[in-house]
């Protein structure tokens, strides 16, 4: 089973509904916006009302995990202003565009920005990870020559992360439209 | 009127649906667990507001609730349904009710209806599943019982033949079962009885019962009671109906009041299609109009008729049935086979339970019957 980095972990385990969502709703009010919560349940209808929970407040549900008799559930706080940020930096390629050069086998790095727990429910494959706040300090993890295709979900974070790259001296680096949250093509996930 | 929040029971409730007396539901379950399944009654009105949208208050809920009605909130299990119910009490509601046991226990209860009697004494009783839509049958005569289609909740018939002082001496399945867990072994187990089941469904079966087949008669009570065998396939190949004393005639999963069994349970549609045909045209019109059909299944509300009673004259189906009235085959096979309703929940599970194969705990089992039965072609 693989473990997967959030910033917060909730225990709900051993609660009845409505008990697990009473709670999710409290914890994620005190989140900051973007960062990750895991639920731990063990209340089988957590699932789906999770699920419909995140959807009709914009939270954004990622993905869930069943570890015996416990549901582990990921959430990202929903950040109003994400989808409105004007993106800044100059040099982009759409979703198409990238996935017609991973389809000829271009030689392309694609960086994942977004968090552990997005990238593990579903991301391109061949992606390598590195979340936004952690990009600085594990710059040296990437090779200025190479062509970098930045991605996150809706194209936000990877504007600031392509901006953060040519400050750095990066020069072939360019940001994916709109990023995961329009992706159509291959995807993989931990199993 | 009321000032606290006040607990229903599905007894309760079913009383309410069976008399249509008024009832407001505020369901606060997500919305696919509603659209899949609710309760439903001639005067029940219900709107579905899922718990989680009214975290940050009940607003949203009063604007929709009539006034001065009884309003009973319903959820999975009961837990959500307090946590909202107690809140609209709190904005100053009267008269609000909260579902014991949520789906759960609707889903559980089973009100035993009398049909009518026999010729040489005794009655036949229908159990109706009110939430699920099964129906099973309880045959008595002169101290002795039969069961036929035992559900789950076998605690239930075991109660009844108690307080009329029975001995439960058969338990018969009509077939395997695949919308739901049968309780006809374990009830024959505990109470000294034998169980039966058509042999033809029984092919994985892992456990000895007694082989139900064509022609063969049991008698339940001293009296002339007889429990008279037809095979009848098509639902599955080897659903057998049962003639019980001459008058009512019990069809399993084959013919319902407003619809036909579905052939596709067992994954073999293409080829029990000819047999359901051959069953409804040919076998049952060969049998007496009279005869008072009693089915495993109702799938809509407006099937329950007087008192809850599920039945109909034979002959009266070959006028209102639409399932009876595909005079063309080749329309038949397509409305049998093609466009189906959606599997009822965890049928393959359960007909692995009915065998024998798996044992799942009494929460799992409950869990695998969640939902309608879904055993018509025309259920939605």
């Amino acid at each position: 089973m693989p473990t997967i980095k959030a910033d917060q972990t909730l225990d709900c385990k051993g609660l009845a509904c409505p008990m697990p969502i009473v709670k999710t709703k409290k914890a994620i009010d005190q989140l900051e916006a973007g960062k990750v919560i895991e639920v731990l349940a063990t209340d089988k209808g957590s699932l789906a009302d999770i699920q419909g929970w995140a959807k009709n407040t914009g939270h954004q549900y990622l993905g869930t995990y069943t570890e015996g008799e416990v549901l582990k559930h990921y959430l990202r706080k929903a950040k109003s202003s994400e989808a409105k940020e004007e993106t800044k930096f100059p040099h982009t390629l759409t979703n198409e565009e990238l996935q017609k050069k991973l389809e000829d086998n271009e030689k392309v790095t694609v960086l994942d920005v977004r968090e552990p727990a997005e990238y593990a429910f579903n991301r391109i494959p061949g992606a390598i990870s590195i979340p936004l706040g952690e990009l600085e300090e594990r710059i040296q993890e990437l090779n200025e020559e190479q062509d970098i295709h930045v991605v996150c979900r809706t194209g936000a974070r990877s504007d600031l992360a392509c901006q953060l790259l040519a400050d750095k001296g990066f020069k072939n680096v360019r940001n994916v439209i709109p990023g995961m949250s329009g992706w159509t093509g291959p995807t993989e996930s931990n199993q | 009127m009321t000032t606290a929040l006040v607990g229903m029971t599905a007894q309760e409730l079913t009383s309410i649906v069976l008399n249509k007396e008024e009832l407001f539901i505020l369901d606060v379950r997500n919305d696919s667990d509603f659209n899949d399944w609710k309760i439903e009654g001639e005067s029940v009105t219900s709107v579905n507001i899922p718990y989680f949208d009214l975290l940050e208050g009940v607003d949203e809920a009063l604007g929709s609730i009539p006034e001065g009605k009884k309003v009973l909130v319903v959820c999975a299990k009961e837990g959500s349904s307090k946590f909202v119910g107690e809140q609209l009490v709190e904005a100053g509601l009267n008269e609000v009710y909260y579902l014991e046991g949520g789906m759960k226990s609707w889903s559980e209860h089973l009100e035993p209806v009398k049909i009518g009697d026999l010729k040489d004494g005794g009655s036949i009783y229908q159990f109706v599943r009110i939430g699920k839509g099964c129906l099973s049958y309880m045959i008595v005569s002169n101290g002795e019982a039969a069961i036929v289609d035992t559900l789950r909740m076998s605690d239930v018939y075991e109660k009844f033949a108690a307080e009329h002082q029975l001995q439960i001496k058969y338990t018969i399945d009509t077939h395997l079962h695949a919308d739901h867990i049968s309780g006809g072994r374990k009830l024959a187990d505990k109470v000294g009885a034998t169980y039966w089941l058509p042999p033809k469904d029984a092919d994985e079966v892992v456990f000895q019962y007694d082989k139900l087949e064509e022609g063969q008669v049991l008698t339940v009570g001293s009296t002339k009671l007889n429990i008279q065998a037809v095979y009848s396939p098509g639902h599955t190949i080897g659903s057998t109906s049962l003639i019980v004393d001459d008058q009512y005639f019990l069809t399993g999963d084959i013919l319902f009041i407003e619809s036909i069994g579905r052939p596709d349970l067992a994954g073999k549609a293409e080829d029990w299609v000819g047999d359901l045909r051959n069953t409804l045209y040919n076998r049952y019109k060969e049998l007496s109009d009279d005869l008072i059909v009693l089915p495993a299944h109702f799938g809509k509300i407006t099937e329950l008729g007087e008192g809850g009673k599920v039945s109909a004259r034979l002959g009266d189906l070959y006028y209102s049935n639409p399932g009876l009235n595909m005079h063309d085959e080749a329309e038949f096979r397509r409305a049998v086979t093609g466009n189906l309703p959606q599997q009822p929940n965890a049928y393959q599970e359960i007909r692995q339970t009915n065998m024998g194969k798996i044992t799942p705990s009494d929460e799992e089992q409950r869990e695998m019957e969640i939902g309608p039965n879904r055993c018509a072609i025309h259920d939605k």
